[in-house]
């Protein structure tokens, strides 16, 4: 069997596990941990389909900022286990159901167009820049698209803060437009008085 | 010898596991949002299995898109709980029906 199809089961073994963990561990740090295990195995199969900077940036910004914000909200939000795991045996049957059902149609498409016999294209030559191409298309074609991602994270982090902002009561703040309208005549007060002399020597 | 196909099946499985893991984790709304991002998880790789295999740069750019709003969807999300279990203790999902008739 060569390397890449050896490559493709293992992560891919190891993805579908981890996800199966993140859904059914109950407790939600663990479930993090597998996610970042889960975003692992996808980047190393987004290597083996030679999209290298997506892999990389899925690694740099999922695992490396969104997963940690995840495990800031679980420790921050001190959540009971025990409880978690109510309502698990319930809802077990239908939701096998409506998966197994969309597996099931999902398979019959993917398994009946003609989909499995396009075999995997020829590596790209060594001189070849993912990176480069990307770049080309995101600053050519989609420019505007990217203009518009740039405003949509100004909004999340414009939401996010003001979201989670609150004032406490009794706590100082500094307010910049008082500071700014104050007078010169308000705050100094000069005084005359006669020189003294003092210290004689 | 790897197909499309086999790539479409790995994504297919994790959005089948995430849909299962939505109907199954009613106690929390924290592994809600977990399986939200690995359903999105699991539309990149389709995303970019087609781009790979039809030679074509426009999926791939979608993935850089879904990765943006993902974060930010999480970022807001998290907001969103955090001020929930402020107000109410708890983030269980049946404790938010508030609105139902």
């Amino acid at each position: 069997m060569p390397i890449v199809e050896i490559v493709f089961y293992l992560f891919s073994a190891v993805l579908v596990v981890s996800a199966l963990s993140v859904v059914t561990s109950g407790n939600p740090i663990y479930s993090v941990l597998f996610l970042v295990l889960a975003f692992f195995s996808a980047a190393c199969i987004w290597m083996l389909l030679e999209a290298e900077f997506l892999a990389i940036v899925l690694v740099l910004v999922y695992v490396g900022a969104v997963m940690v914000l995840f495990l800031f909200v679980v420790m921050m939000l001190d959540v009971n286990v025990t409880p978690m795991k109510e309502g698990f045996a319930r809802y077990l049957p239908v939701g096998l159901l409506v998966a197994l059902a969309m597996a099931a149609q999902m398979f019959m498409v993917i398994w009946t167009r003609g989909l499995e016999t396009q075999p995997l294209p020829d590596p790209r030559p060594a001189d070849y820049s993912h990176t480069r191409e990307l770049g080309e298309w995101l600053f050519t074609h989609y420019i505007y698209a990217f203009e518009i991602a740039a405003v949509i994270l100004l909004v999340a982090i414009i939401a996010a803060i003001s979201l989670t902002h609150r004032r406490r009561p009794g706590t100082r703040y500094q307010d910049p437009a008082e500071q700014v309208k104050i007078r010169r005549q308000e705050r100094v007060r000069l005084v005359k008085m006669p020189s003294e002399r003092t210290g004689e020597g | 010898m790897l197909t499309l196909a086999h790539f479409l099946t790995l994504g297919a499985l994790l959005f089948c596991i995430s849909v299962a893991g939505i109907f199954l984790n009613r106690k929390n709304v924290l592994i809600l949002l977990m399986c939200i991002e690995l359903m999105l998880l699991a539309v990149n790789i389709n995303f970019v299995a087609f781009s790979r295999f039809l030679d074509n740069m426009d999926g791939q750019v979608f993935v850089f898109f879904i990765l943006t709003v993902a974060a930010a969807e999480a970022a807001i999300g998290l907001a969103i709980l955090v001020v929930l279990f402020r107000n109410r203790s708890s983030i269980s999902v049946e404790d938010i029906a508030d609105l139902k008739g």
